[in-house]
């Protein structure tokens, strides 16, 4: 039987544990923040063009298909020579850079990803010209990426 | 031993955009998970995949922990003349992969 | 009402008229939506409605997934199954063992049509029931000479992938030897046994309860329809017995050993359970 003040000792203990920032791995909206400005500098991001297809709810989040497309004529001219993928998350903020050109016809690229919980995932596209578009979708994880091992 | 899947077309014609998928036995192990033992498994991902027609790059991906484990790309390209699509795989401890397709364009 | 053969139809709220959350779509609406996929597709739906029935009520995992994770079952080159199908099919032309035989040497093509439809069988060698798994070790130590696979092991799954797409689309179709029926009785047993911690048994789920959600998930009935699977929780092709190491361990039991002949048994009871249904190996699930 513990005494009163063992008690309250060991509440105070557990108390300043859960507000003690954990040494765990995960991204916040911050880390996806900075990583987006690494790839974008100082130009302005516009809402657009872009269309990430996610399914709004995700059975598991070990496997995720995720397609982008981007409005572009694809020419010499005027292309998509860039497509970054993020998230919000996951221990890291990226999922993917793709190099893209005239060469492609199409800026669509479809691919499987891992998400941690359920988070927003963001896209942004580079033009030829420099611009900036951007797209963004919260899915929900049913499951978080948990693998099971064979037992 | 690399195991790989490739959809690509065997024809085209000029000017035509076509769809490659690639699908690749990888484990992308993220070095985020522990293993039975407790440890974190060491990161082993496939970091960079790239194509090329008939040598000349046209699609490059980078990969990060968040790609899905057995990777699966799908992109598209123009087809400009006969030749070979190449398609590239590297990444975490020397892994090397490299698969060539035949496609006619006429 | 008829729902499952050798079980008395249980006084239970049935299909659309469930409360708790329905799986994604329906299968009238997603049908109007794969017309546009394809003639392989096409086909393959059709062998599918058809081996079902007008009024069969059973559905497959496959059914209770969504549409991008049906999507990605569907095509060939984007099913991460298929991976492990054309490494069987190296595997499988391979010669092995102190015989230097390869498989293919004594099943020629096409040879295998059909024999993942009607297993588990009796085996010559031990009169006794085996599933996929266990003939094709049988036959490397027997016929091959070779060291037998272990179990869950690259090359025993990518053997067994190989050998159950050659009868995708098929019925499951049993067999009905009279030595299989105790086996198979005692799988039936097994099934409608309360296991492990959780008191719970196989039925109490996947008969019961079918169709309702379990911590967010869709319970399924639990057809093996699409063995191997590549389950997105592994990461990897995995056997039927390791779905049903998963549950058992879910229940807080301990699962049987690996060579354990209540899987043999289970299984024998589970594809009668789905005779009729097609097959769909290599199946992804969630």
């Amino acid at each position: 039987m513990h005494s009163p003040l063992d008690r309250r000792a060991f509440l105070a203990g557990a108390a300043l544990l859960s507000v003690l920032p954990l040494a765990s791995a995960h991204a916040t909206p911050e880390a996806m923040a900075g990583a987006i400005k690494a790839v974008v500098g100082a130009g302005t991001i516009r809402e657009g063009r872009v269309k990430l297809d996610l399914p709004p709810l995700v059975e598991n989040g070990n496997v995720v298909p995720l397609t982008v497309s981007v409005e572009s004529p694809m020419t010499p001219a005027d292309h998509v020579k860039a497509i970054h993928v993020f998230n919000e998350k996951n221990p890291q903020p990226h999922v993917f850079s793709a190099r893209l050109g005239p060469r492609n016809g199409k800026a669509v690229i479809a691919t499987r990803i891992k998400l941690a919980d359920s988070q927003k995932i963001v896209a942004i596209a580079e033009t030829s010209s420099g611009e900036f578009w951007s797209a963004s979708a919260d899915v929900i994880v049913t499951l978080a990426a948990c693998v099971e091992d064979v037992t | 031993m690399t195991n790989v899947l490739i959809n690509a077309p065997k024809t085209a014609k000029p000017g035509e955009i076509v769809e490659i998928k690639a699908l690749i036995l990888h484990p992308m192990e993220t070095g985020f998970r522990p293993g039975t033992n407790g440890r974190i498994i060491p990161r082993n991902i496939i970091e960079r995949f790239t194509a090329t027609w008939n040598g000349a790059e046209i699609f490059r991906m980078e990969m990060s922990p968040a790609i899905a484990a057995n990777p699966f790309v799908s992109f598209f390209a123009v087809a400009t003349e006969s030749g070979t699509i190449g398609l590239r795989w590297t990444g975490d401890q020397g892994f090397l992969a490299e698969e060539h397709v035949a496609i006619t364009v006429g | 009402m008829k729902v499952y053969p050798d079980q008395a139809p249980k006084a239970r709220v049935e299909g659309p008229l469930l409360i708790g959350a329905r799986p994604l779509g329906s299968a009238s609406l997603r049908s109007g939506r794969r017309a546009a996929f394809g003639m392989l597709l096409v086909v393959f739906i059709t062998t599918f409605a058809l081996a079902q029935g007008a009024t069969d009520s059973r559905r497959s995992g496959y059914q209770d997934m969504g549409e991008a994770l049906q999507k990605m079952q569907d095509d060939d080159t984007a099913n991460p199954g298929m991976l492990f199908v054309q490494l069987g099919e190296q595997l499988f032309g391979q010669p092995a063992g102190a015989a230097n035989k390869s498989c293919a040497d004594c099943h020629g093509a096409g040879s295998m049509k059909g024999v993942a439809a009607r297993y588990p069988a009796i085996a010559k060698d031990t009169n006794e029931p085996v599933d996929l798994e266990g003939r094709i070790n049988l036959c490397r130590s027997a016929n091959q000479q070779a060291e037998t696979l272990a179990p869950e092991s690259r090359e025993l799954l990518s053997l067994e992938a190989y050998v159950a797409f050659q009868s995708r689309g098929q019925p499951i179709a049993p067999l009905s030897d009279p030595r299989l029926a105790p086996f198979r009785a005692q799988g039936a047993e097994i099934y409608r046994r309360r296991q492990g911690q959780l008191n719970l048994s196989c039925a109490i789920c996947h008969d019961d309860n079918a169709g309702k959600k379990l911590a967010g998930v869709t319970i399924p009935q639990a057809h093996p329809t699409g063995y191997p699977i590549y389950r997105l929780e592994w990461q990897a092709l995995g056997s039927l017995k390791r779905r049903l190491r998963n549950c058992l361990i879910g229940l807080r039991a301990e699962a049987y050993a690996y060579d354990a002949p209540e899987y043999v048994a289970l299984e024998l009871y589970l594809m009668d359970r789905a005779k009729g249904m097609a097959l769909e190996a290599p199946g992804v699930r969630p």
